[in-house]
């Protein structure tokens, strides 16, 4: 008899166990060396407290009622209740605070090539750090992290959540046009934003710049040319690219059209790429207003690791380094010496 | 690899081959084999890979090629969300659709059986009407938004029998002549949306080949440009 367990979750066995304990140590060693303490939230919380987060696409998709009637929601990220545990546990401590965490998170998606409605998230908070200051940090552990691990090939693609729409503002796109654009832009349907384009009517410099400008990703010289409706946003991409080590400065590409669909993001957003893996493994960003809604204003930002997509990426660079190889040498010596 | 700057391009077979394979051509690529053998998949030589037009989302979206070549039709399909962000299709495809190439220009109409319009007398009498598609998500979008119920049958061959057998009363599908539906005394009701060649990339490779697929996007444009006019 075969019972099925429900779409998109999954039974891990020892052996990917093992390995994936593997990745968590090492990043929690990690984490620890930065000073980032680790806590555990419940996985339910009150959809009332989480829904007072924008969280767009990332929106919690499961929900129960409790014995009482109130409804309980499954979290679907770490960020919203660790903004809440800041303003409820730490409403007079003195910033900043440095929170990590492992937590299983729970998403509506498709459960498709690894994408799971449980999973499992490895990531930091650093709350109270303005930018350009902690993005910095944030990147800083985050590269460190995945050096750590022995990733080798991955890069980190770093936007601005606000540029798009401070470029929207600045050329006179009308306010029921905007929504439109930012949306194909989500999906980077570019084909769609050209027509949107067309049919708003918008013609000349300002099309083109709109069109163009979230194409724009590369090295520096990304930043080099812009226009300067874009300079707030570009400026601080550069403020916190002057504060970068060289080593994390060379993993960095700048992406203008980087937005991620999750509301609550204000201004840098980064996302993780490894050429082993043709989805993200992981991303963040900064929510500077996101602490407010909770009743502490205070600047914040954090990313989020995809343990599963990371131990793809690991096993799809297929290298003779980090944790997995050192583990699989301790297994291979087991076996010796059990032979 | 020959192929431009060492991109893996997925390139459908079927309607939009021929001309696909055109463009690759005039993008300098040596495409003799690729016309020739037609049981071959892969052409690693020139980087290119052929499979049906609605396998070539799933191929890009997973990196399996960095870029592809497939209709609108599929795109809009397999689509994640609708255009207005509604509609959320959780095994939907998260690709990237960079470019309108403009060939391959085919029509997703609505379709019945000439006469009094059957679906029209089906509405009224039942309250719902049955429809034929081989793009069910499309055909109930459309239905939807117009305020109609239907009853959407999915069928994987020749759409035209459903209604002449009485199965149905009207079909959603693509046409680019509308000779198969005048054959099969089929009219077209409604216009639902023009359908062309599309290029779509995989989200991690247009940001780590950035430069390269933004070389073939402006090849590409270059081409389509000098197309038209």
């Amino acid at each position: 008899m075969i019972y099925p367990i429900p779409s998109g979750t999954r039974d891990v066995l020892p052996q990917e166990t093992g390995e994936v304990r593997a990745i968590t140590d090492t990043l929690r060693a990690a984490f620890d060396r930065h000073h980032y303490g680790e806590i555990y939230t419940p996985a339910l919380e009150y959809e009332s407290v989480l829904a007072r987060a924008d969280m767009a696409e990332a929106q919690p998709a499961y929900r129960v009622f409790d014995e009482s009637g109130a409804v309980l929601a499954l979290r679907s990220d770490m960020t919203v209740p660790i903004a809440r545990v800041v303003a409820t546990r730490y409403p007079t401590v003195e910033p900043p605070l440095r929170f990590c965490y492992f937590a299983h998170c729970y998403r509506g998606v498709r459960p498709q090539r690894g994408q799971l409605r449980e999973l499992l998230q490895a990531g930091i908070e650093l709350i109270g750090s303005p930018a350009p200051g902690g993005t910095a940090e944030a990147l800083t552990v985050l590269c460190r992290s995945l050096d750590a691990v022995g990733l080798k090939d991955y890069r980190v693609g770093m936007g601005d959540a606000s540029l798009f729409p401070a470029l929207m503002a600045s050329l006179g796109v009308r306010e029921p046009v905007r929504h439109g654009l930012l949306e194909s832009l989500v999906r980077r349907d570019f084909v769609e934003l050209g027509q949107r384009l067309h049919e708003a009517g918008l013609e000349g410099e300002a099309a083109e710049l709109l069109f163009d400008v979230p194409q724009r990703r590369g090295g520096p010289e990304v930043l080099a040319d812009t226009p300067e409706q874009a300079d707030g946003a570009v400026m601080g991409l550069r403020d916190v690219h002057r504060l970068l080590e060289p080593d994390v400065a060379a993993r960095v590409i700048f992406d203008l059209g980087l937005i991620r669909n999750i509301g609550y993001y204000t201004g840098a957003v980064f996302e993780v790429y490894d050429p082993a893996l043709g989805a993200p493994i992981g991303g963040g960003g900064r929510y500077d207003e996101l602490l407010g809604r909770f009743g502490r204003s205070l600047p914040a930002v954090g990313f989020a690791l995809d343990v599963d997509q990371l131990h793809q990426a690991l096993a799809g660079e297929e290298r003779g380094t980090g944790v997995l190889a050192d583990l699989r040498s301790v297994a291979q010596s087991a076996g010796e010496q059990v032979a | 690899m020959s192929s431009p700057g060492g991109l893996t391009i997925a390139v459908p077979r079927g309607a939009l081959f021929k001309q696909t394979v055109d463009i690759l051509a005039g993008l300098g690529m040596d495409t003799e084999e690729l016309r020739e053998n037609d049981r071959k998949l892969l052409f690693e030589e020139i980087g290119v890979i052929t499979m049906r037009p609605s396998d070539v989302p799933t191929y890009v979206e997973a990196g399996a090629a960095d870029v592809g070549i497939t209709g609108k039709d599929v795109l809009l399909e397999q689509a994640r969300h609708g255009s207005d962000g509604r509609g959320s299709n959780p095994s939907g495809r998260e690709v990237y659709e960079l470019l309108d190439l403009g060939y391959g220009r085919c029509t997703m109409v609505l379709a019945s059986r000439e006469g009094p319009d059957p679906a029209v007398e089906a509405l009224r009498r039942l309250g719902v009407m049955r429809v034929a598609t081989k793009y069910p998500r499309i055909a109930a979008r459309h239905l939807e938004e117009t305020g109609r119920q239907a009853e959407i049958v999915e069928v994987k061959g020749s759409v035209e029998l459903a209604p002449l057998t009485g199965m149905v009363e009207a079909i959603v599908d693509l046409t680019a002549t509308g000779t198969t539906l005048r054959e099969n005394n089929l009219v077209v009701r409604e216009e639902l949306m023009v359908c062309t060649a599309r290029l779509i990339a995989n989200p991690v490779a247009h940001k780590l080949k950035a430069a390269r697929i933004d070389e073939l996007l402006g090849r590409l444009r270059g081409l389509a440009t000098a197309g038209t006019t």
